[in-house]
């Protein structure tokens, strides 16, 4: 028995049967990420002022990898494009930049900017303590300026321990350059080159601490939807990178001597879920690291 | 790119896969990790029908609790506490918390492993790709790997009642603040708790909706046989069509909030937590910044459509038993047709009727409560469509028939009394007591579950090339029709006197419950005639367990066409073969031609070339034109 329509075109229909299926899967996904995202406008429209940080992120390390990502949907085309003219030899070639593409933006993405955040601290101070770490907050300032009220502090934590053992009453920190000195007009706005945390170590007592952690997604509303959504991006580009490889492998070689179409259909098809990754991610990006 | 040579190309793997085919299947393939879509569907089938019992199970030991709070139950009492979760029914006594988890995974069981798999998975699988002429499933490995993440998703709600604390306790909407800090703290094991296993489960039930949606959707899309038109297929293949862009469509933005609220219970995270919670009496270490309400709105986005997803299969079914036992072509097919996809468009913008008590706005209640009052029209139609298709049948009342003309009349008190539910001001009164309980269960209850009891008794000679009981069949209807009415008639009357659909003690101690008499019996009262009503009804359900199993061996042996139906699926052989027909179908006509004047039989199937004098037959003569 075989399922009619599989590899050539049902005339009334003008389609295959996987190409219907990969857009009703898109179609999907779409409602999936449209979920996490109108999550992320309920709560950042929700969010106090002031409560939904900015610049945390390292842009241009998120630039780079959306012009990897970028790159990586045109050499997936120029893959199909060169199975189409049945070149295998281009084919390869291609598929393996595609490849080498997710891999780096995993690889970033897992191996430098996740950690990088799992190492800064930020500690939200109590309302009725705000004046105390005026010098760091620069509130007085910021109301000025007409910016939003500072609950934060951030930077770099040096007692690590702090966090866990409840003996120790205050987190020493190796301040961001925004509390280190937080009336410089510069720090008015987040910059594209990230700064460094600066030498400038505070002392903040714990029981002026409403709520201290790593960047880690309990953070905030923020960092929560940074994570999931990131996250789930990620896993996209995971299995788009194992399906790609698969694809890449000897055995599919052996699908081509037997039949081109069928390994270009499925390229096709896989390079269309492979954009729509490539999408989210033209999304996510503009709406984490930049506004 | 040039086609001939890919055509060529094509031959041989071709020719090469034919000879496999032949090979018999081991026992292992063919039965258990099969992809045919009918032994798919029948696995479907199996597990629905059996999930579907044991949600009832759960109910009739809440109905105990109800009926007789506080009070030890008997005989199983006493051996239940041993098979739960410790501390759930000390000394055979239902503590609150375990009254709470039956109720949460009584609605979980039914709706997302009962009823959906069985009306949308296992009906379509085994009979959209007969009805449409296809030899299988477009995708017969994803179509596996649909069912075998459902089996998966199933074993984890089950495994939830045998963890410390109990399966998950907080609702079958799981609504947050409360879901989110359900089954944490000292005792409860990070992962292996009632409420995260439900999410985990709930992630693979997702799953396997929409590979079974995205399968659905391209069979009949592509796999209609030649001259199947869209005006041409059976109005169960509509309803079907439909139910699956509901799937494909509603269940991600649900999924989207479990995955939030699984990283709320495991890293922490307050995407539902607001700032400020306050539990067990102390503030809760928490970022806060989340919205509960969030959680609400996508949970009913998936929660609205889902009520679609579970009638309208049973709309289609109802649509094929009627028209064959009526011998009448079913009454306004194209309006039906149209109907069907308004109410498919419409139930995404109807989810926040079930906020009203949320305070979102008047502007934001007034527009839903137009789309809901709107979405009433399209349904009002359906059933007026069948209704009127009765009119001058000629009726047989076989025991598929019964279960479908028992169904019009239920449903129509289910669709009618959700009126009042439609109307805000109405709404504040009547929002959680058991008036809503009946008017859901109406629909559900004695509507989809009677319109899936017909599909089976219908479509079993098809599977099994035997019938089942007839008079066994009427012992199943009729103590179901009427314990049916027994159990769910009275909530109205409850519901209306302001009984609280979440009172573990059944109201007993709630001076509503019992200031008022209706036929002698307070509100608390009629608990005890409802629950023994649920009791004889889960004894009446013996015989159609019987019956099903019994007949699979040993029913009435019938050839391939036992109703003399004119749908496609009836041209195969009975159990249909691997792929299928015999010969290529091909339709010719419309999928309700019944008593076609001129005609010696009173059924004409799709699969009868037009003869040349029907075509001048069919115009209707002059003189009815002007009637």
């Amino acid at each position: 028995m075989e399922i009619p329509y599989t590899i050539s075109t049902r005339p009334d229909t003008g389609l295959w049967n996987a190409k219907i299926g990969i857009w009703l899967f898109l179609a999907s996904e779409v409602m999936l990420f449209g979920g996490l995202f109108s999550a992320y406008i309920f709560l950042r429209i929700d969010a106090p002022p002031g409560m939904w940080p900015h610049g945390l992120l390292n842009v241009p390390v998120g630039t780079m990898n959306t012009a990897i990502l970028i790159l990586s949907s045109v050499t997936v085309v120029l893959a199909w494009a060169s199975l189409k003219m049945r070149k295998y030899n281009a084919y390869w070639w291609y598929m393996l930049a595609t490849i080498l593409c997710g891999i780096i933006f995993l690889t970033v993405k897992l191996a430098y900017e996740w950690p990088q955040k799992f190492d800064h601290f930020g500690v939200y101070i109590k309302t009725e303590a705000l004046g105390k770490y005026e010098q760091y907050l620069g509130n007085e300032y910021a109301a000025e300026k007409g910016l939003a009220p500072r609950v934060e502090i951030t930077g770099h934590l040096h007692n690590r321990a702090a966090l866990k053992d409840p003996n120790i009453k205050e987190y020493e920190v190796a301040l961001d350059p925004i509390n280190a000195d937080p009336t410089n007009a510069e720090m008015d706005r987040p910059h594209f080159w990230p700064k460094p945390a600066t030498e400038k170590i505070a002392t903040i007592e714990k029981e002026d601490v409403q709520y201290a952690t790593m960047f880690e997604p309990r953070h905030s509303a923020y960092f929560a939807s940074y994570f999931t959504i990131t996250g789930l991006h990620g896993l996209h580009v995971l299995g788009g990178v194992l399906v790609f490889i698969y694809m890449w492998l000897p055995v599919s070689k052996r699908l081509y001597q037997r039949n081109p179409e069928h390994l270009a259909n499925r390229v096709e098809v896989s390079g269309l879920f492979w954009h729509f990754v490539d999408l989210i991610w033209i999304f996510v990006f503009p709406l984490f690291y930049l506004l | 790119m040039d086609t001939s040579t890919s055509v060529g190309t094509h031959q041989e793997p071709h020719a090469h896969d034919e000879a496999h085919e032949h090979h018999e299947l081991g026992w292992w393939r063919k039965y258990i990790f099969s992809t045919d879509h009918k032994v798919i569907g029948i696995q479907y089938g199996l597990c629905g029908l059996s999930f579907l019992f044991l949600g009832f199970c759960l109910m009739m030991l809440m109905r105990w609790q109800l009926a007789y709070p506080g009070q030890a139950l008997p005989i199983i009492g006493k051996w239940l506490p041993h098979i739960f979760a410790p501390g759930s029914m000390p000394d055979g006594k239902m503590t609150p918390d375990f009254y709470n988890s039956l109720g949460a995974m009584h609605g979980t069981i039914m709706i997302f492993a009962g009823v959906v798999p069985l009306a949308f998975a296992a009906f379509g699988n085994f009979v959209v790709p007969l009805q449409i002429g296809a030899p299988d499933m477009t995708f017969p490995k994803v179509n596996a790997a649909s069912f075998w993440a459902f089996a998966v998703g199933g074993v984890i709600m089950l495994i939830s009642f045998f963890v410390p604390g109990g399966p998950a306790k907080s609702g079958w909407t799981s609504y947050t603040p409360l879901s989110d800090i359900s089954d944490t703290g000292p005792g409860h094991s990070a992962i292996f708790n009632g409420q995260t296993l439900w999410l985990i489960g709930f992630i693979f039930l997702i799953t396997s909706s929409l590979l079974g949606a995205v399968n659905f959707i391209t069979t009949i899309i592509q796999l209609r046989a030649k001259g199947l038109t869209w005006m041409r297929l059976p109005f169960f293949v509509w309803a079907q069509f439909v139910t699956a862009f509901l799937l494909l469509l509603a269940f991600p933005p649900l999924e989207a909030a479990i995955i939030m609220q699984l990283m709320d219970r495991v890293a922490h995270t307050s995407f539902f937590l607001p700032a400020g919670l306050v539990v067990n009496g102390a503030p809760a270490v928490i970022s806060g910044g989340g919205s509960p309400l969030l959680w609400q709105h996508l949970f009913w986005f998936l929660g609205h459509p889902e009520v679609y997803v579970l009638i309208l299969p049973a709309f289609g079914i109802v649509a094929e038993v009627l028209a064959n036992n009526s011998r009448k072509p079913l009454w306004g097919y194209k309006s039906l047709v149209f109907s069907v996809l308004v109410i498919g468009f419409l139930s995404f913008i109807v989810w926040a009727h079930h906020m009203w008590l949320t305070g979102m706005g008047a502007a934001v209640s007034a527009f839903f409560q137009t789309t809901t009052l709107l979405i009433s029209i399209p349904s009002v139609i359906i059933l007026s469509a069948f209704f009127i298709s009765l009119w001058g049948g000629s009726i047989r009342f076989n025991v598929p028939m019964l279960f479908t003309t028992a169904f019009l009349p239920m449903f129509g008190i289910g669709g009618l009394t959700g009126i009042p539910l439609a109307f805000n001001s109405a709404d504040l009164y009547l929002h959680d007591t058991y008036y809503v309980i009946a008017h859901f269960h109406y629909i559900v209850a004695p509507g989809t579950i009677f319109g899936l009891f017909a599909g089976v008794y219908f479509w079993f000679p098809k599977a099994t090339g035997r019938k089942m009981s007839e008079f066994w069949g009427k012992v199943h209807f009729w103590p179901t029709l009427i314990c049916m009415n027994a159990i769910f008639l009275p909530m109205f009357l409850q519901g209306m006197a302001g009984m609280h659909r979440r009172w573990y003690d059944g109201g007993q101690g709630w001076t509503l419950a019992n200031a008022h008499t209706v036929w002698g019996l307070t509100g608390f009262e009629w608990n005890k005639p409802i629950s023994w009503a649920a009791w004889i009804m889960g004894l009446a359900q013996i015989p159609f367990i019987i019956n099903f199993f019994w007949s699979i061996k040993r029913g009435e042996k019938v050839n391939d066409n036992p109703w003399e139906a004119t749908t496609l699926e009836w041209t195969a052989p009975s159990p249909p073969p691997h792929g299928n027909f015999l010969t290529t179908p091909v339709a010719y006509r419309g999928p309700y031609e019944y008593s076609l004047p001129g005609r010696e039989r009173d059924f004409t199937m799709q699969n009868e070339p037009v003869e040349p004098a029907e075509r001048t037959r069919r115009k209707p003569p002059a003189e009815l034109i002007h009637v």
